[in-house]
């Protein structure tokens, strides 16, 4: 979390991508997670492949069913991370829903995470209110960071209670959306970021859901600490597969808008 | 009894229910969760809900004395006749008053998830009696088995969209519906079939649907003194009109209520569509309850001979009776159900849906002694399975 938490803090315009476990084949997940930090990624979000995934679009729900073909389970996914150990330093957000979590056990869960350094958890399907009741002593006492949403709806309130308990960023997403890329920032968009950053919240932002290339990417650093890429690059993995050198340039493309090729 | 069967604030009957959804979502439910009750116990919602029922979905529905039914069980059975609902089925119920309920808060823009098409059809009803946008969610493999409801929704003006993700049935189609939502917040209300979803979808529905139980207590009373029938028997795939036909009764021990659930082929086949018995613990399209799922927590496929039953969760409120031993479920096999459809239909003229015929299959496993009353819910009518029966039954 501390290494999450001191990215967030001394770096600008962070880069941070998504994607899904065990996908496009099972052995994919330490591959791309590797060329990605060779391609110079701030940090990524691993998605644990859900069956009924209802916050994702189209891209990254396909993702999930072929993970879930490929056999991608929680317990792989820790296998996975443990064979690595040390050798990726990026900070590792596990991003997924509720269930398998609940089934594999929150304490096991919890540390497993630990042990296999993640540093925080998106679920979306754990509102707020249950963290706070149910989770957020488990998560914190182990150095876990519990990431919220935030959406053009959020009231200025709610986001307040949100800001309060985050402990690395919020996650701002762009749009009344799933997942899934997009083209370009409407005004109203542009209005909700300028009025998030006008309540001169504590904790840093990060915007996902539809940013899909270089021009969203440099857009919304403009409104917050970075950008988060999902669907665009499971788009990317599902046309060019997991080759390293089409994912670092991939990755330099989203950077510079160019094409080192 | 002191455990309580209403959900607290927070939507949880016992340990089952609650609002388990994204941050995206919370806004529209907040929204329905402050003002659902006031709207619903309002007298103008009272007074439009009552017309409608009565004068456009035909309400009260019969309580039916089955005399040769009652000969052959030795006690007396007593259906209670949704299936003469307009639409065919209980589902109008719910959508009447949903319907009131969005044009109360503005909404324009109706959206639901449907399964066999019940709830779709009667969806698409109400929004054409009411000249509000329809669009309805359904499994693209249930759009090929169900063709007659999909033109019936076609004909009322829905936009009757295909889920093609996992299955293609009700789970995905639910997932598209609030995926849809997710999309469209401001304008739209999701109108969900049953009693299942975030609170406070389940006790909203449950609340409608015991205009069903409300009337058994009496019809009941009139025709035979007292109000409480000894068991009330109904069909449970997500619940609704189980929790209807149970709603008025929940705090009276001395009523027996029996749900039936889908055995499919058997409990132990792996084509099986019963949460109580086959189910664990865990999160379904926005509540905790018992759902069917892998070692890994990821939601298996359900299966049923009866699409109405064909859901891998069901309804928080009926994980809560099942656990706290206030119902009893008991698991139906397809054949059971189809033996209990030809059996109605030859004793007292009646075709029911196949769903119901699990409630009236569950009959056979109860230890009935003569005198007593037993209420059984006929949900809804066999035209929608004349294909199955037709198949089944060698009709042909």
């Amino acid at each position: 979390m501390e290494k999450l938490q001191s990215l967030l803090q001394h770096k600008k315009d962070l880069l941070s991508v998504y994607f899904t476990a065990g996908f496009p084949h099972i052995d994919s997940t330490v591959k791309v997670l590797k060329s990605l930090e060779k391609a110079g990624v701030d940090f990524v979000e691993i998605g644990m492949p859900y069956s009924d995934p209802l916050a994702d679009g189209p891209v990254i729900q396909n993702s999930s069913t072929i993970a879930l073909q490929n056999g991608m389970t929680l317990k792989k996914l820790f296998d996975q991370l443990a064979d690595i150990q040390g050798e990726v330093s990026i900070p590792i957000i596990l991003m997924g829903y509720l269930n398998p979590v609940l089934k594999f056990g929150p304490e096991q869960f919890v540390e497993e995470c630990q042990k296999n350094n993640v540093s925080g958890l998106i679920l979306p399907d754990l509102p707020y209110e249950t963290y706070v009741e149910e989770f957020q002593e488990l998560f914190t006492s182990n150095e876990l960071s519990n990431i919220f949403l935030i959406t053009p709806q959020t009231p200025e309130e709610r986001i307040k209670k949100l800001d309060s308990a985050s402990t690395s960023f919020i996650y701002m997403v762009s749009s009344a959306a799933v997942t899934g890329a997009r083209d370009g920032l409407s005004t109203q968009q542009i209005e909700y970021f300028e009025r998030v950053n006008a309540m001169e919240l504590n904790t840093p932002r990060m915007v996902g859901f539809g940013i899909s290339n270089h021009e969203t990417y440099k857009n919304v650093c403009q409104y917050a600490h970075g950008a988060i890429v999902g669907s665009a690059f499971i788009k990317h993995l599902e046309q060019s597969g997991d080759d390293e050198e089409g994912i670092i340039q991939f990755i330099e493309t989203l950077k510079t808008g160019k094409s080192t090729k | 009894m002191s455990t309580s069967f209403q959900p607290d604030e927070r939507g949880f009957y016992g340990p089952f229910g609650g609002a388990y959804i994204p941050e995206m979502l919370i806004p529209n439910i907040e929204n329905l969760k402050e003002n659902y009750l006031r709207i619903m116990n309002s007298e103008s919602f009272r007074k439009d809900f009552k017309t409608l029922l009565e004068d456009y979905a035909g309400r009260p529905s019969p309580l039916y004395h089955a005399d040769r039914l009652s000969d052959h069980y030795g006690c007396n059975i007593w259906l209670k006749r949704e299936d003469l609902n307009h639409t065919g089925s209980h589902k109008v119920n719910n959508t009447i008053g949903q319907i009131l309920l969005a044009n109360e808060m503005g909404k324009k823009r109706i959206i639901a998830e449907t399964g066999a098409g019940q709830h779709g059809v009667a969806t698409a009803t109400v929004c054409a009696l009411m000249g509000l946008e329809c669009v309805v969610y359904m499994g693209e493999t249930d759009i090929e088995r169900q063709a007659p409801n999909v033109a019936r929704m076609k004909m009322l003006g829905a936009d009757v969209r295909p889920a093609i993700s996992g299955s293609r049935t009700l789970k995905d189609a639910t997932n598209e519906a609030l995926r849809d939502w997710i999309a469209n917040p401001l304008d739209t209300f999701y109108l969900i079939g049953s009693v299942v979803g975030p609170h406070p979808y389940p006790d909203m529905v449950a609340r409608l649907q015991s205009v069903i139980s409300g009337e058994i207590q009496w019809q009941m009373r009139n025709k035979t003194g007292n109000s409480n029938p000894d068991y009330v028997v109904a069909c449970v795939g997500g619940g609704s009109n189980a929790a209807g036909s149970f709603y008025h009764f929940l705090d009276e021990p001395e009523v027996q209520l029996i749900g039936a659930e889908a055995a499919g082929e058997g409990l132990t086949s792996g084509k099986t569509a019963a949460s109580i018995a086959m189910g664990e613990t865990g999160v379904i399209h926005g509540s905790m309850t018992n759902l069917m799922q892998t070692d890994d927590g990821q939601i298996t496929e359900p299966y049923s001979i009866s699409a109405g039953l064909d859901y891998p969760g069901i309804g928080p409120l009926h994980a809560w009776l099942a656990k706290s031993g206030r119902a009893k479920y008991l698991a139906v096999t397809d054949q059971e159900a189809l033996d209990a459809a030809l059996q109605l239909t030859q004793k007292e003229g009646i075709i029911p849906a196949l769903e119901s015929a699990h409630a009236l299959a569950a009959l056979n496993q109860l230890d009935l002694k003569s005198g007593e009353n037993v209420v059984v819910t006929v949900s809804g009518r066999g035209d929608k399975d004349m294909k199955t029966y037709m198949e089944r039954l060698k009709l042909t």
